[in-house]
């Protein structure tokens, strides 16, 4: 195998394993916000307890998290250092804004979040976990920022010719506000909202059936539904905006995405199916006319196909794309209906009776996970072979001076140390979750009487 | 060429690198030094409490690594991928050990068994100094330089060439330094008979860095001259050397009058010191090539655009006095010997 395949498996590897915990991180940082935003308000014992058996599992995920964060950034100059010098110089505001404003944020408040209980008071822990979900939230529209201007350039110019040629930037909020930036990053958000509600509803589905901790779980659960629901909805119109944005402005990536070999009139839409690549077919149930409703709300409108581009300027992989779009909608809708299902029992009062149920939700966990990564394969596999749409080739943007078993050599090490830490990580949440929420008599230590300003004038 | 202050762009942005770098090195450095020497600590209550002297700040330590290094990546974008794609191997191992180091801190106190505590702790003192070793590796490289063909790319690079004797004595130096500055971090954090141990080792650290920074400084006047030529050309410029040989003096000093917060703070500006020395030795490269001058890669032909650069120095305006106040504010709540709770690690 050459540098290339190696380097973009080596970095495929290490971002899709790396994205199985931010999203948890932002998701549990929703949730633990709004219970220990009721604790405060309600002064309801349970929400502290709540909160403070998740935050337990929200250290676990956001610890792995920034470990295997760091490896990505490494990556741009060891494995792709042409790209490196392609993008710096517009990467950098954004990754500057990033370090600054997010990172900063929510690493400082962390260690008062985990360890702080005992030292501030309520209000000001309470700051603090509002502080840590803000910066997981700032992390993420930066580094989306960076991703969708590889997608969709703009506010740049290109300097240089040839091999040399690179970006610079020309406006920052042009770049910022490129055009896939806003709806990317909603969607992206809530993505991560539905990973922690699901987490939330698993966990306490879990106790549920095995008949412990009901009380607590009752209230998660409750709460981890109305999450759920409320944001696979919204989900579901953000998933539209986003394919709008690509129908519009990356029409070869929706092509690819629907199969869409031929331009004509009244495109067809996939609900699943199977694209030949030799014959340039596509065998499965669709909607007739339903992508060109879906993008111009005209059942008869022309949508591109894949012949309207050049044979080198389109995704190798069409089948690939068009699988992994479709498993991520189709879990969207599998979202919705299980948060329905669940909302409706729970309104009828019966929802702590329908076992099976529960324990579809123990296991729907991996769900919003999975939706999250084959999204996340679509939109990257689907922009090839572009690493910067039009402008910069992945096969351009490698490093010169790196051979391919130096990568064959980190990917095995890294293949070995992700398995570990996978390894560990399900053993201790799965020793987490046994070992529960206290539920014996809160010995309480908190500095109830010390507010902010005692706090900074002592 | 855009200026602030009298000074263009790319010298300003050098400066916030090295600024980043330098309080990095304070930060980080006390939390691996304080790793590193952590198998020396003997009984598991007290590998806890040093662990946990750690434990609520080396997450926000470490983010300095990555504003240092995204601040290296978006100023000087030529350096950057010149430096990690030649140093491929050193640089991936730096990554294991960083999530090595991770692991072990957030795993070790999570089962109770000896066999378990015992692999984390080894695994957790082994990681921590090998990425105290491998940023020094990675400064001596760029202090010593390599070939560099026109278009700034490393000639030929393999592992060989980067373990050279100056590289590894600078590794080991940064490790002394950090071991040192660890051990009186854990004084502030520590007391009775484990502080009494601390101090006992940190004599020895101390002894260890000096004699090390001594090796290092002849070494380099004789194999590395031209790290001295900025020196010689500007004598003025040598209170800089001497200041720096003062503070690391007044360390041991203050030390025996069990003055630890003063040690730490002269301990933490050795490493500022330090860093302007090789900054000054530097300017303007950022990479020397070893083969043509001028194939080096300096700050100017690194940097990135004026517009570039303008943007990402006023977000650097207007966030450092954030992220200078979070870091104050957990230190304050942190302040203190360690007392372990049931959230500790």
């Amino acid at each position: 195998m050459d540098v290339e395949i190696l380097s973009r498996i080596q970095f495929a590897f290490t971002v899709s394993f790396h994205y199985i915990y931010p999203p948890l991180s932002i998701g549990i940082g929703l949730m633990l916000v709004i219970s220990e935003g009721l604790f405060l308000k309600t002064k309801d014992q349970r929400y502290e307890v709540l909160t403070r058996f998740w935050v337990k599992i929200f250290a676990l995920t956001f610890g792995i998290g920034v470990a295997t964060g760091i490896v990505m950034e490494f990556e741009f100059g060891t494995n792709w250092a042409t790209y490196s010098r392609y993008v710096g110089d517009i990467f950098g505001s954004a990754l500057a804004a990033e370090g600054i404003f997010a990172f900063a944020l929510e690493s400082s408040f962390l260690g008062i979040l985990l360890f702080g209980w005992n030292k501030v008071s309520p209000k000001v822990h309470f700051m603090s976990t509002v502080g840590v979900f803000f910066g997981s939230m700032f992390s993420a529209i930066w580094i989306v920022v960076a991703n969708s201007w590889q997608q969709t350039p703009a506010g740049y110019k290109i300097v240089g010719e040839g091999m040399e040629a690179r970006a610079e930037i020309t406006d920052f909020w042009e770049m910022v506000f490129n055009p896939s930036s806003v709806e990317r990053i909603l969607h992206v958000w809530v993505g991560a909202f539905l990973a922690g509600a699901f987490l939330f509803i698993s966990v306490h589905a879990y106790y549920l059936v095995r008949d412990r901790h009901q009380e607590i779980s009752k209230l998660g659960i409750k709460l981890g539904l109305i999450a759920a629901t409320l944001f696979s909805f919204v989900q579901l119109f953000l998933g539209h905006m986003s394919a709008d944005g690509v129908a519009e402005n990356q029409p070869a990536k929706l092509a690819a995405f629907e199969g869409h070999y031929y331009t004509d009139h009244s495109a067809d839409l996939y609900l699943f199916g199977w694209v030949d690549q030799e014959s340039k077919e596509v065998y499965g149930v669709k909607v007739p006319g339903g992508l060109a409703f879906l993008t111009q709300f005209n059942f008869d409108a022309k949508v591109e196909g894949l012949d309207a581009f050049p044979e080198d300027e389109i995704p190798t992989q069409i089948n690939a794309v068009f699988q992994f779009y479709h498993l991520m909608v189709g879990i969207g809708m599998m979202l919705i209906g299980l948060s329905v299902l669940g909302t409706f029992y729970w309104f009828r009062g019966t929802l702590f009776q329908q076992k099976w149920l529960l324990w579809t939700f123990v296991f729907a966990v991996i769900l919003p996970q999975l939706a999250n990564q084959f999204g996340w394969f679509a939109a990257e596999m689907g922009r090839q072979p572009w690493v910067v749409y039009g402008l910069l080739r992945t096969s351009d943007a490698l490093s010169k001076a790196v051979q391919a078993d130096q990568v064959l050599f980190s990917l095995i090490m890294f293949t070995f140390i992700y398995t570990l830490l996978f390894i560990l990580f399900i053993y201790l949440l799965n020793k987490k979750i046994k070992h529960g929420p206290s539920d014996t008599h809160l010995i309480d230590h908190r500095p109830h009487q010390q507010g902010i300003n005692d706090f900074f004038s002592e | 060429m855009e200026t602030f202050l009298g000074l263009d762009y790319p010298t300003l942005w050098f400066l916030v690198v090295g600024a980043l770098f330098s309080g990095y090195g304070i930060l980080d450095g006390f939390d691996l030094g304080a790793g590193a020497m952590h198998l020396f600590i003997k009984g598991d209550k007290n590998r806890r409490i040093a662990l946990n002297a750690v434990g609520p700040v080396w997450d926000g330590n470490e983010v300095w690594l990555v504003i240092g290094g995204g601040t290296l990546f978006a100023g000087f974008p030529v350096f950057y991928a010149t430096l990690f794609s030649a140093m491929y191997i050193p640089f991936m191992l730096f990554i294991m050990f960083i999530i090595l180091r991770a692991i072990s801190i957030e795993f070790r106190s999570k089962e109770e068994m000896k066999w378990w505590r015992t692999m984390w702790d080894i695994s957790y003192s082994i990681s921590s100094g090998m990425i105290a070793f491998l940023l020094g590796v990675v400064l001596g490289n760029v202090l010593k330089g390599f070939p560099l063909d026109e278009n700034y790319e490393a000639i030929d690079p393999h592992l060989t060439m980067f373990l050279n004797p100056f590289s590894i004595l600078v590794g080991l130096t940064t490790l002394a330094l950090m071991m040192m500055h660890g051990a009186i971090y854990l004084t502030l954090k520590t007391e009775g008979r484990l502080f009494d141990k601390v101090v006992k080792m940190l004599e020895k650290c101390m002894i260890g860095f000096i004699v090390m920074f001594g090796i290092l400084s002849v070494f380099t006047l004789i194999f590395q001259p031209h790290l001295a030529e900025r020196f010689k050309d500007h004598p003025s410029l040598f209170f800089l050397p001497l200041t720096a040989i003062l503070a690391i003096a007044n360390i041991p000093r203050l030390a025996r009058k069990k003055k630890y917060m003063q040690a730490f703070i002269f301990s933490s500006l050795t490493f500022s010191l330090l860093l302007i020395l090789v900054a000054v030795q530097l300017f303007p490269n950022l990479l020397i090539a070893s083969n043509d001058p001028n194939n080096s890669i300096t700050i100017y032909n690194a940097a990135a655009s004026q517009k570039g650069l303008g943007l990402m120095l006023t977000i650097a305006a207007i966030g450092t006095p954030l992220v200078l106040a979070y870091t104050f504010i957990v230190y304050k709540i942190f302040w203190g010997k360690v007392k372990l709770d049931e959230h500790s690690y």
